[in-house]
């Protein structure tokens, strides 16, 4: 009994410190929130077309009922990193075939046309959140945020910041491909 | 002085001017506002994580606060408000953590250190007390004592 006594302050001391050097992995980021939507049904929300924007708006029933997984992306065009992630996107969209919506995250639609047409538009539809209602539903926190939808409508993946750089692309992409997002022709 | 005065005076107005709640915001009655104001300093923002949504400048927070006063007129109690935004953040956004079984190690960790170091120090004390303290020497000791001390005195070794 003693002897388990004595025991006792090394095994705390152990406890402790594996809590201390899982708080020092630099690759934990305390700051990260998790997100409630993963595995759960995507949020309610109808969002109307951007106003001088060809596609569509869209909202929570176009996400049921796909023939795979979809992408959904927080973006607007006063969001800096949205522009380096733009192109990212695209090619994810022109050489991987993923489908990708966008939600315009209080912009004003003027704006946010003339980003379309200047960069290039890889969304097949695009709600205009202006009020930034939407986006409180899908519980983002900022822009760039990227949602993979799975084909019943259930979320599977939240990325937030945007998908730039080798580690997070391989990070998404690793994301998708479980997702079957990836259409494996193409690719 | 008048000068010094009017320093003064302005310095200690200066905190008010940093309320992040806006004028446009603000519920017209009063009995809602300042329940809007108790519920928004329960939700952490989720931009800068250590404010509350009362505090916070961030465009987020000032959604948040809004939707809480619309929740409010909208007939929702505070609890409801909370657990609306609870639904769309997770627990993270509620500044006090709830008291749930996941929670558990979170609101009883302190305690049980707390215990576990009193039964320590109070276990070490003891012992060292007990030792300090010693023991009365029995008959047989004693007499050897006696005699011990009987011979050194004589000059003799034992």
């Amino acid at each position: 009994m003693v002897r388990f006594v004595m025991l006792v302050p090394l095994l705390i001391a152990v406890i402790v410190g594996g809590f201390f050097l899982w708080g020092l992995d630099p690759d934990r980021d305390p700051s990260s929130i998790p997100s409630v939507l993963i595995a759960q049904p995507a949020p309610e929300f109808a969002l109307e077309p951007v106003d001088g924007v060809a596609v569509p708006g869209f909202s929570r029933a176009d996400l049921i009922g796909n023939s795979g997984a979809v992408v959904v992306n927080v973006f607007a065009s006063w969001c800096v990193p949205c522009r380096a992630e733009h192109a990212v996107l695209t090619s994810f969209v022109e050489r991987d075939g993923i489908r990708l919506f966008g939600i315009n995250y209080k912009d004003k639609p003027k704006d946010a046309a003339a980003w379309l047409k200047k960069m290039g538009n890889p969304y097949e539809l695009i709600g205009s959140d202006i009020s930034g209602r939407a986006g409180i539903e899908w519980g983002i926190s900022g822009v760039p945020e990227t949602f993979i939808v799975g084909a019943d409508g259930t979320v599977l993946f939240r990325y937030v910041g945007a998908v730039v750089g080798k580690d997070a692309i391989a990070r998404f992409s690793e994301a998708l491909a479980q997702a079957g997002a990836l259409n494996e022709g193409a690719s | 002085m008048r000068k010094l005065l009017l320093l003064i005076a302005c310095i200690a107005v200066l905190p008010w001017a940093v309320f992040a709640v806006e004028p446009d915001e603000m519920l017209q009655d009063p009995v809602l506002e300042a329940r809007a104001r108790v519920v928004s300093k329960e939700l952490r923002c989720v931009v800068c994580q250590n404010q509350d949504i009362d505090s916070s400048n961030a465009g987020v927070a000032r959604d948040l606060r809004i939707l809480v006063r619309e929740r409010l007129v909208a007939g929702d109690t505070n609890d409801e408000v909370v657990s609306f935004i609870q639904a769309r953040y997770g627990d993270f956004v509620l500044l006090k953590p709830p008291f749930k079984p996941e929670t558990y190690a979170l609101w009883f960790a302190p305690f049980a250190f707390g215990g576990l170091a009193l039964a320590f120090g109070g276990g070490v004390l003891y012992q060292s007390r007990r030792r300090k303290a010693g023991r009365n020497l029995n008959t047989e000791e004693e007499t050897q004592v006696a005699k011990f001390l009987e011979e050194h005195r004589k000059g003799t070794e034992i």
